[in-house]
């Protein structure tokens, strides 16, 4: 099964503690596992542009879709067996512990 | 183009049916709007396309078989006697982390337990609409996000066993209490958490805190008779008829108490105090005093802070716990919490001060959550209020 | 340089039935779009932390707001201005909200000097 993997910025997360951020690790056993299929770190939020186009008009915005303390830091594809498969590769990244990180599944089409 | 699509889908005769499917299209749509830009580009496209949709309907019609096996599990209730390892995958299934607390409390009443949306709906006041809708979105999402259907596996065990511990004590809580809805519902609830409690403790029978929640119960369960008397009103512990008591389920539950504290374990201890005195005063309040201060240690919350401060009360003289329960209540998370007011009018009656007592009934009555809680203070109230 | 795009379902939106096909034949075609796909509503998702050892899983998305995100295509293009070009030509940008992102990769070469993670403590 296919998941979107958002890696996240949350500031009521585990201090950072650089020694312990193992993001190539991980990289590198996701990657043999065949469970990642895809990712990257995102530029900061401050650097998104948000479009929207009301009555006509097109509106573009510095910064993120939403305002809130949790921002997107970066993603991952993810093919795992299942969510408890996602679920354990997603408490591997080191932003489990200085972030959080969401799963959701693809919409498989029908 | 027809390579491109193998190596993309992995499947010859596939990439071959789109690249012809998509030249099929290609002649048909060219005709009308003319030929695009880049038609190899286009090509490619509208193949790989075709290609990739074909393989998701294959893959789906995999996952569907899968599907509805899962979900003919999930739509025929356990037989109530069968205790098999099919009933624990559905436990486990229903109790997933990943499903929100109250989903997975009534998708295990519904699936596991096999009463019907409107007893639920029933036992926990949601109008039933809503607890219908609850229950399929939960069978929706362990679909969707692929929820696997199994007992977790050995090194998963621990941390997925709390979940269920804690819907099963969900579930025996809301039987358990007093609150509104019918005594039949309330006490099958109960009985329910206690034999799907069984069935856990069954699969794990050196988990201490699964023989814990069991013993916990057990005990709680065992004053049944005894916690209303036969106008149907709250009858406080140190007033109950312990011969009423189940005393069957007390041996049990004391042979399941051991001294390998987790939360339940302790819980079940402080319980098993309580059902060894044979009255009231012969109640080992020291005991129950130690069993607190592991427990708050374990789990430092105010609600565990406020019971060890009554049985410091009850220990070592009522001056003392009110002064401890002032301490606890001036430390914050207990604000408004009809208990505090209850337990610091319990000691004043105790102690003869009459009006003060009466002020802090009132106090109570202001947040009590239930009838029978509100019908007993004013009781009580009407007591001190006659001297 | 990669972006990545994400369509977002906003109730400020004007609703539309459009489909998002055309947008994604003509941008695959003009090798823009890499890929991209739907995703599940956030009643199907799932957040995962890890806080002092122990992994807590809770049910939901990363963060309570009425905006979220609906699916994601990930665009090649030169520039943030040809890629946020792109993104409002998308029928979400009218029915909804279209968010562009670059892509900043970690040199896992050498040392760990910059992951999501370091970056969130600066």
């Amino acid at each position: 099964m296919k998941y979107f993997m958002f890696v996240v910025e949350d500031p009521t997360a585990e201090p950072y503690v650089p020694e312990e951020d193992n993001i190539g690790a991980w990289v590198e056993e996701m990657t043999a596992r065949g469970v990642n299929q895809k990712g990257d770190r995102l530029r900061p939020a401050s650097e998104a542009k948000t479009v929207r186009i009301r009555s006509g008009e097109t509106l573009i915005t510095d910064g993120p879709f939403t305002e809130s303390r949790e921002v997107i830091a970066g993603y991952d594809i993810l093919e795992c067996a299942d969510l408890d498969e996602a679920i354990e590769v997603a408490s591997k990244h080191p932003m489990a512990r200085f972030g959080r990180i969401e799963i959701r599944p693809f919409w498989i089409w029908e | 183009m027809v390579s491109t699509l193998i190596r993309i889908t992995g499947d010859w005769s596939l990439a071959e049916d789109c690249t012809a499917e998509a030249f099929e299209t290609a002649l048909e749509k060219w005709e009308r709007d003319g030929v695009p830009r880049n038609p190899g580009a286009w090509l490619t496209t509208v193949a790989k396309n075709r290609a990739l949709d074909r393989l998701r309907r294959a893959t789906n019609e995999a996952r569907k078989l899968k599907e509805v096996a899962i979900m003919n599990e999930l739509e025929e209730p356990a037989d109530a006697e069968d205790v098999t390892d099919d009933r624990l995958r559905l436990i486990f299934t229903c109790c997933h982390p990943a499903l929100p607390l109250e989903a997975r409390v009534a998708l295990t009443l519904r699936t596991v337990a096999g009463l019907t949306t409107p007893e639920i709906a029933s036992a926990f006041l949601v109008p039933e609409a809503t607890m219908a809708q609850r229950i399929v979105r939960a069978k929706r999402k362990i679909t969707n996000a692929g929820i696997p259907y199994r007992v977790p596996p050995v090194h998963l065990l621990p941390e997925r066993l709390g979940g269920v511990l804690s819907v099963l004590y969900l579930l025996f809580n809301e039987g358990y209490s007093a609150s509104s809805g019918t005594q039949l519902v309330r006490t099958d609830l109960a009985g329910e958490a206690i034999r799907l409690t069984r069935a856990v403790v069954g699969l794990m029978p050196d988990e201490p805190e699964a023989t814990g929640l069991l013993a916990l119960m057990l005990l709680q369960h065992s004053r049944r008779d005894a916690r209303l008397d036969p106008t149907g009103e709250l009858v406080t512990l140190d007033e109950q008829d312990r011969s009423l008591w189940d005393h069957a389920a007390i041996a049990e539950g004391l042979s399941l108490v051991t001294e390998r504290g987790g939360g339940y374990q302790l819980q079940a201890a402080i319980a098993a105090v309580h059902a060894r005195a044979m009255q009231p005063e012969s109640t080992a309040w020291h005991e129950v005093v130690a069993l607190y201060d592991r427990l708050a240690a374990l789990s430092p919350t105010p609600v565990v802070a406020l019971n060890r401060a009554i049985a410091i009360g009850m220990a070592h003289g009522f001056e003392t716990g009110l002064a401890e329960i002032d301490r606890v209540a001036a430390s914050g998370g207990l604000g408004g919490y009809y208990l505090v007011a209850a337990a610091r009018a319990d000691f004043l009656r105790r102690l003869g001060r009459h009006d003060e007592a009466a002020a802090e009934y009132r106090r109570a009555l202001e947040t009590a959550p239930t009838e029978p809680e509100q019908r007993f203070l004013v009781r009580r109230l009407e007591q001190v209020e006659a001297g | 340089m990669e972006y990545l795009m994400f369509v977002v379902v906003d109730p400020t939106g004007e609703p539309s039935d459009e489909s998002p096909e055309a947008w994604v034949e003509e941008l695959d075609a003009a090798g823009t779009r890499l890929h991209g796909d739907r995703l599940r509503p956030i009643e199907d998702a799932t957040t995962v932390r890890v806080r002092n050892g122990e992994v807590i899983v809770t049910d939901g998305p990363f963060t309570e707001s009425k905006e979220w995100i609906a699916g994601y295509d990930l665009l090649e293009c030169d520039s943030l201005e040809e890629a946020v070009a792109a993104a409002a030509k998308h029928p979400m940008a009218r029915a909804g909200a279209v968010e562009v992102r670059a892509a900043w990769p970690i040199d896992l070469g050498d040392s760990p000097e910059s992951s999501p993670a370091r970056e969130a403590a600066q």
